[in-house]
C-alpha cells in the first residue's frame, strides 16, 4: 500500500489501473477529464495493459463500451453531465444485455443555467436506466468503489453495469490522502472477469435481437430480480473488501450517531461530510441529531430505511437537484419508502449549480428538521443558500 | 472460395461458396435488395464473422428473439452506432487474441444521416472492420421517409408529391466521397446486378486491413414502388444511367471497375419506379443535368463523352391519376 495525495479523479484512475480494465473508451468533458488523462498516461507508459479508444462522442463511447463488454472484456469509462445525457440511449442497452461495465460519473449540472459545477441533476434522471448507482463521499471511497464496483457488477448473481457518482470539483479536483493498494492485494480481491454471453464465432449467439412481446416482459423481470439480488451482494462484497483492505462502507448505506437520534438527515455525496460536522455540533448542545448516509440510489434500500427511521420523530432529505414543481428525486424516493410511518419528512434542496453548501446552510437544514420534531412543519420543501425570499 | 488462392481480379460469381450464413426463414419482401446483398456477403465472409446490425429493415427481418437467419454471432443495440459498437467488439477480440471479421450491416439512414458521426470517428481511427452500407435510398423500415441517400425528385412519405413541393428537393449525398476523405484502406460501391464485380470487392475488403467500406445499392420493392421481379433490372439501369457508379479505392487510389458503353437517359431508370412517377419535365431535366455532370466527373475521357440527354415529355408520366404509378 502506498499513500498518495491525489484528487478523486486520479484516485479513480488508480482504481481502474489496479482493477486491470482492458478497454477504456472515453470522450473529454470537465470535470471528468483528469481520469482519462491519467489513464492515458498509465497506458502510454506501459503501466496499464489496456486499449484507450478516443470515441468521437459520449454516445459512441458508451456504444464502444457495450461492444467491448459484449466481446467479453473488462471495460471502463467515465463521463459527466452533458456527456451522460448524450449516452442516455445507450445506458439502457447495457443492463438488459447484462454487461458489467463500470462507469464513473463526475456529477456536474446538466443543461441550461449552464455551468461546469456540481449538481446531481445529471445522474439522478438515469436512476431508472437499470444501472446500479452509488454516490461516494471522499477520494478513498472513489478508488475503493471502482474495485468493489467490478466485483459487484461481474458477480453472476448481478451481471449489471454500475455507475459510480462523485461530486465534481469538491472531490474530482480536490486532493486528499488516499491509500492506494498494491496490485497483488487487488488481484486477490478481484478475480479475472468471466463473461457469461460473449460474441464469439466459436460459439455463435444472438445477443439482443428484437424481442417480441412474448419474451420482453420476462427479460425485464429477470433484470428487476437481479437488481434486487444485488442488495445482498453489495453488502457481502463490502464486507469482503473490509477483510482484504481494512476499510468498508456499510453497503447500501451508512449511519452516524443514529442509534438514539430523535431527528436525522439523509444525505448522499460530499454533503454527508458537512452534515457529520453539524451532527457533532448539535450533539454537543445535547440535541439528538443523527445522519443516514445513503450510498446506493439503485438498488434503493427502502426496507432498511423503514427500519432505520422507525424511531425517528423527524427526517430531512438533502437533494442536490430538483424536480420542478414537486420535490427533489431523493425526497420522492425516501417519502415513498417511508409512506406508512407517519413520520414528518422535509426536503432540503441546496448546492445547485455549484453553489457552496456551507456549514451555515447545513445548520439551517438541521434546525428545520429539529422544528419538525414538534410537528411545527411550515412547508415540505426548503431551499437553502438561496438569495431572496422563498415563497 | 476454393482453397487454392485465386487472383481476385479473376473471381466470378461461380466462386461464391455454397454455404449460407444468412439462411432461409427471414422475413424480407420478395425482391429485397438488402436480403440479396446480405445473403451473398455472408457467404463470402464465412463463419469467422461477427455481425452488428443497427436499427433497419434487416434488424426486423434478419433476427427476432429467439430465432435468427444469421448463423454467426449477431448483435444489435441502436440506430446510430454501428461503427462505434463494431469498434468495441474489435477491441475485445484483440484483447482476447481472437480473429474474426467484424461486420456492420447498416442502412442508408444509419450511415448517411444518424450514423455518420460514428462512421467518421471509426474511419478516422482506422478501426479494423468491414462497414457495409445497404442503400435503399430512404428510411424504409419506418415507412419510406426520405434520407440523405434519397435521390432528387423521389417521392417518399416525407417528400410527398404535393401541389407546391414535389418530391425530394436536394440531391443524393455523396457518402463515398465523405468516406474517401478519411483516407480509408479500402472502399467500394457494389451493385446486385454486377456479381463478378461484387464478389471481387467483398474479397478485397476481406483481405484488406483497417476500415473498409462497402456501399451497395439495394432496390426496395415497396419503397421504390417497383415489381419484385424487376430489382436486378433496376439495379442494372442505375449503373447504365449514371445513377450508380461502380468503383473502388485502395489506399486512396480510386479506379472504375465497370464502364457503361454509353449513358442511358435517366428516364429509363425512372420509368419503372413509382417513386419517380409524378416528376415533371423540369425535374427530370434537373436530375439529368446533375447526372451528366456526375458522369463526367466519374468517367471523364475513359467513357466517350456522353451527349447529355434532356428529357422532353410527350405525355404526363402518370396516366391513371395515381401519382405512385409509373408510366
Amino acid at each position: 500500500m502506498v499513500t498518495r495525495v491525489i484528487s478523486a479523479d486520479h484516485a479513480v484512475a488508480w482504481g481502474v489501473r489496479l482493477g486491470r480494465a482492458e478497454v477504456i473508451p472515453a470522450f473529454p468533458i470537465t470535470p471528468q477529464t483528469l481520469i482519462m488523462e491519467l489513464l492515458s498516461e498509465f497506458i502510454n507508459d506501459g503501466d496499464l495493459d489496456a486499449e484507450f479508444i478516443p470515441g468521437e462522442s459520449e454516445h459512441s463511447v458508451m456504444s464502444i463500451a457495450v461492444g467491448a463488454s459484449a466481446g467479453g472484456v473488462r471495460t471502463f469509462t467515465a463521463t459527466s453531465s452533458q456527456g451522460l445525457a448524450l449516452m442516455h440511449e445507450m445506458l439502457y442497452a447495457a443492463p438488459q444485455i447484462r454487461l458489467p461495465i463500470v462507469m464513473v460519473n463526475v456529477n456536474r449540472s446538466l443543461g441550461a443555467a449552464s455551468g461546469i459545477w456540481l449538481e446531481h441533476n445529471d445522474s439522478m434522471p438515469e436512476r431508472e436506466s437499470g444501472w446500479l448507482q452509488v454516490y461516494v463521499e471522499d477520494n478513498q471511497e472513489a478508488l475503493d468503489m471502482v474495485l468493489q464496483g467490478y466485483r459487484i457488477a461481474e458477480d453472476e448473481r448481478v451481471m449489471m453495469p454500475i455507475m459510480i457518482c462523485l461530486d465534481g470539483f469538491v472531490l474530482s479536483h480536490t486532493v486528499e490522502s488516499v491509500a492506494v493498494p498494491d496490485q497483488q492485494e487487488v488481484d486477490r480481491f478481484l478475480p479475472k472477469f468471466k463473461p457469461m454471453n460473449v460474441l464469439d464465432p466459436a460459439d455463435p449467439r444472438l445477443i439482443n435481437p428484437l424481442v417480441p412481446p412474448e419474451y420482453a416482459m420476462e427479460m425485464r423481470y429477470q433484470l428487476d430480480r437481479a437488481m434486487d439480488d444485488s442488495r445482498s451482494v453489495i453488502k457481502e462484497i463490502d464486507e469482503l473488501f473490509g477483510q482484504a483492505f481494512g476499510r468498508s462502507y456499510g453497503g447500501l448505506f451508512d449511519t452516524y450517531r443514529l442509534e438514539d437520534a430523535e431527528f436525522a438527515l439523509l444525505s448522499l455525496g460530499t454533503a454527508t461530510t458537512t452534515a457529520r460536522g453539524v451532527v457533532d455540533e448539535m450533539r454537543s448542545q445535547g440535541k439528538k441529531a443523527g445522519l443516514i448516509k445513503l450510498r446506493f440510489m439503485r438498488p434503493f434500500p427502502e426496507k432498511e430505511l423503514r427500519e432505520l427511521a422507525k424511531d425517528l420523530k423527524a427526517l430531512g432529505v438533502f437533494d442536490r437537484s430538483v424536480g420542478f414543481n414537486s420535490f427533489g428525486p431523493l425526497f420522492t424516493e425516501v417519502r415513498g419508502a417511508l409512506s406508512h410511518l407517519h413520520l414528518p419528512i422535509t426536503d432540503h434542496i441546496g448546492g445547485l449549480g455549484g453553489r457552496d453548501l456551507t456549514i451555515e446552510a447545513m445548520r439551517d437544514i438541521f434546525a428545520r428538521i429539529e422544528e419538525n420534531v414538534h410537528g411545527s412543519v411550515e412547508r415540505e420543501v426548503y431551499w437553502h443558500g438561496l438569495r431572496g425570499q422563498q415563497r | 472460395m476454393s482453397d487454392e488462392i485465386k487472383d481476385i481480379s479473376k473471381l466470378t460469381i461461380k466462386d461464391v461458396p455454397n454455404k449460407d450464413y444468412f439462411i432461409w426463414g427471414h422475413g424480407a419482401c420478395p425482391g429485397c435488395g438488402v436480403a440479396i446483398a446480405v445473403k451473398n456477403i455472408m457467404k463470402l465472409l464465412g463463419p469467422e464473422t461477427i455481425v452488428y446490425v443497427p436499427a433497419s429493415c434487416l434488424v426486423v427481418f434478419g433476427a427476432q428473439y429467439p430465432t435468427s437467419a444469421f448463423e454467426v454471432p449477431y448483435f444489435f443495440t441502436a440506430f446510430e452506432n454501428t461503427a462505434a459498437v463494431a469498434t468495441g467488439i474489435r477491441s475485445a477480440l484483440r484483447r482476447r487474441g481472437k480473429k474474426a471479421f467484424v461486420v456492420g450491416l447498416a442502412g442508408d439512414g444509419g450511415t448517411f444521416d444518424i450514423g455518420l458521426q460514428a462512421l467518421s470517428g471509426a474511419a478516422d481511427r482506422n478501426e479494423d472492420m468491414i462497414y457495409v452500407c445497404l442503400d435503399n435510398e430512404a428510411y424504409m423500415n419506418t415507412g419510406i421517409q426520405m434520407s440523405g441517400a434519397t435521390p432528387f425528385g423521389a417521392w417518399t412519405t416525407t417528400s410527398p408529391a404535393g401541389k407546391v413541393i414535389r418530391g425530394k428537393r436536394s440531391f443524393k449525398k455523396d457518402i463515398d466521397h465523405i468516406v474517401a476523405a478519411h483516407g480509408v484502406p479500402y472502399q467500394a460501391t457494389l451493385s446486385i446486378a454486377h456479381w463478378n464485380d461484387f464478389v471481387r470487392k467483398v474479397e478485397k475488403a476481406k483481405q484488406a486491413e483497417g476500415f473498409r467500406f462497402l456501399h451497395v445499392l439495394t432496390p426496395c420493392v415497396p419503397g421504390w414502388r417497383t415489381e419484385a421481379s424487376k430489382s436486378m433490372e433496376i439495379a442494372r439501369l442505375a449503373v447504365e444511367t449514371g445513377m450508380w457508379t461502380l468503383y473502388e479505392a485502395e489506399k486512396g487510389e480510386a479506379s472504375l471497375t465497370y464502364k457503361p458503353k454509353k449513358m442511358e437517359p435517366v428516364i429509363e431508370y425512372l420509368k419503372p419506379q413509382g417513386r419517380f412517377a409524378f416528376m415533371n419535365e423540369e425535374d427530370v431535366n434537373t436530375l439529368q443535368r446533375w447526372l451528366c455532370h456526375k458522369w463526367w466527373q466519374h468517367y471523364k475521357d475513359e467513357v466517350e463523352a456522353p451527349p447529355c440527354y434532356i428529357y422532353s415529355a410527350e405525355k404526363p408520366m402518370h396516366m391513371d391519376g395515381d401519382p405512385l404509378h409509373g408510366a
